[in-house]
């Protein structure tokens, strides 16, 4: 579905990504880890068309979107979630969520969606003329993600949903990502939680200073202790103790 | 009953005045919100405006005619501007593109010069904005009242626009989070020339009035709307649409109370003394008014 080969970034003199290649098919849930600096959010904006990569090419369902704006991009079927979530806080929830369909024009089925998403985010639907500034931080990522949904997606991009939030939010961001492939929409996941990314992934890629440092099945990574324990810290620690526990 | 007068009579008169200059600030405001631009060729829309007026004025349309072609070239120009001399610099480094508004200003100012006039032109004007209504012991001026009409109406359907559609919340989405506007899809080009549309036609409706109020037009008549829209827009705290329509109000309230205010041989320093509460205003709130909406966490 998106394939990412070679992919080189650069913020001026500094470069960000030094050959980065992913690739995620339709239906999986990809994770992308890696601590901060890591090029990560680099990774998903250069996708989504904010930042235009000096070498590479990204490849989406078989045609070239490097160069594109990220109007087309969205209208490609890619959305972003950002960092930080970036919810209009002056504008009601529902204008928000509004917004989130401007690439379509079937009036009906986009009252409809908003309705959907007022059945699959309750609080949402009980905000839904309040400012999204007066939301709290857990509601504001459910919204940013509703939003996202609201173009219809087939590729989301979700860039620490879980960030900033209260641990026991946090559970369920990523019960709700994990949720969402039932349906239909395929995700790339950036994120620092490792443990739950693990959980909730199929594949993960790890990068380290713009470069892909391990990627494979998520399953594979929760047992590779010697790249656990350099780059994901507790998480891995974690896991090697589970690990050892196996082994006794 | 002559204080009561008084009173009306200044109200007429201030909320006249400040609704010009509340016009003023906002098409100023609407364009830097989304690009951070303080677009100083505003002032020239108005020029633009006022020229249309003088040469079309002596011609056989009705005067509404000529004033909606005039408020209709405003807006043209506005387009043309952002097209030919702000999208190419809209990447660039947000000084360029000042610089490029003091240039293309600068241009038109002088474009008017050689090719029309360095010198005043009286501007043909319909009988209301000449003659006045007695009420009673109240005299008040026909075009005060037109005037102030207008711009609440203006402001109340921009409100409406803003509010309730699509392309209004985009408007205020994008100066909000411009780049988050554009991940959503909606098209940056569309919603910057609707806010220069927006601009330039405001600037239009202002040069009509503003011309009334002069009587005739010259190539550097922008310089006091383009001054006292971006000193209105400051004290609104220059993020905020309903701060630049407070500030405008403000300001005419302002200039009409020292007018009743000052003393005779004062009054032709009017402009310095509303200068000086503006600095004093803004020694005791550096962002304005109201402040901009960012309560966007910094993680």
């Amino acid at each position: 579905m998106l394939a990412v080969e070679d992919l080189h970034v650069r913020y001026g003199a500094i470069a960000a990504l030094h050959g980065i290649s992913l690739h995620v098919d339709a239906g999986e849930i990809v994770g992308l880890i890696g601590v901060n600096g890591a090029g990560k959010t680099t990774t998903l904006m250069t996708i989504a068309g904010v930042l235009k990569p000096t070498r590479g090419t990204i490849t989406f369902e078989g045609s070239s979107i490097v160069g594109q704006t990220p109007e087309d991009i969205v209208r490609r079927g890619i959305a972003l979630v950002p960092e930080g979530r970036r919810i209009f806080p002056a504008l009601t929830v529902e204008e928000n969520l509004r917004l989130g369909a401007a690439t379509r024009a079937d009036r009906a089925a986009i009252q409809q969606d908003i309705e959907e998403m007022c059945v699959r985010f309750p609080i949402l639907g009980q905000r839904l003329r309040q400012p999204g500034g007066t939301l709290s931080g857990g509601e504001q990522q459910q919204l940013a993600i509703a939003r996202g949904l609201m173009s219809r997606p087939s590729l989301l991009m979700l860039d620490e949903p879980s960030l900033g939030l209260a641990p026991m939010l946090v559970g369920e961001i990523f019960e709700l990502v994990a949720q969402l492939r039932q349906t239909g929409v395929t995700i790339l996941l950036v994120e620092q939680n490792v443990e739950r990314t693990l959980e909730i992934t199929d594949r993960v890629y790890l990068l380290n200073t713009g470069r892909v440092e391990f990627e494979g099945p998520s399953r594979e990574l929760r047992q590779r202790v010697d790249i656990a324990g350099a780059y994901l810290g507790r998480a891995g620690q974690r896991s090697r103790r589970s690990q050892n526990l196996g082994d006794a | 009953m002559e204080t009561l007068n008084q009173i009306l009579q200044f109200l007429i008169n201030a909320l006249s005045l400040g609704g010009l200059y509340a016009l003023m600030a906002l098409g100023l405001t609407l364009v830097y919100g989304i690009l951070k631009l303080v677009n100083f060729a505003y002032g020239e829309l108005v020029m633009v405006g006022g020229y249309t007026l003088l040469l079309l004025g002596a011609g056989p349309f009705p005067w509404i005619v000529v004033a909606l072609l005039s408020v209709s070239m405003a807006v043209l120009t506005s387009l043309l501007l952002e097209r030919v001399a702000f999208r190419p610099v809209r990447d660039a480094d947000p000084n360029t593109m000042l610089i490029t508004s003091f240039a293309v200003s600068t241009l038109l100012q002088n474009a008017a010069i050689l090719f029309i006039s360095p010198r005043h032109k009286a501007v043909p004007m319909p009988s209301f904005f000449i003659e006045n209504i007695q009420l009673g012991e109240l005299l008040i001026s026909k075009s005060d009242v037109v005037s102030l009409i207008v711009s609440l109406a203006l402001l109340g359907l921009l409100t409406l626009f803003l509010k309730r559609t699509i392309l209004g919340s985009a408007l205020r989405a994008a100066s909000d989070d411009f780049v988050m506007t554009r991940l959503l899809g909606i098209r940056a080009n569309l919603v910057i020339a609707a806010a220069f549309g927006i601009s330039g036609g405001l600037a239009g409706v202002v040069s009509l009035f503003w011309i009334g109020r002069l009587g005739s037009v010259v190539p550097f008549i922008g310089l006091t709307p383009v001054l006292i829209a971006f000193v209105a827009s400051v004290i609104g705290g220059l993020e905020s649409l309903t701060g630049a329509v407070i500030g405008g109000y403000l300001l005419g309230f302002l200039n009409v109370g020292l007018q009743l205010a000052l003393p005779q041989h004062l009054l032709d320093y009017r402009q310095a003394f509303t200068f000086a509460i503006v600095i004093l205003v803004l020694l005791f709130r550096p962002q304005g008014l109201i402040r901009g909406i960012h309560t966007r966490e910094q993680v």
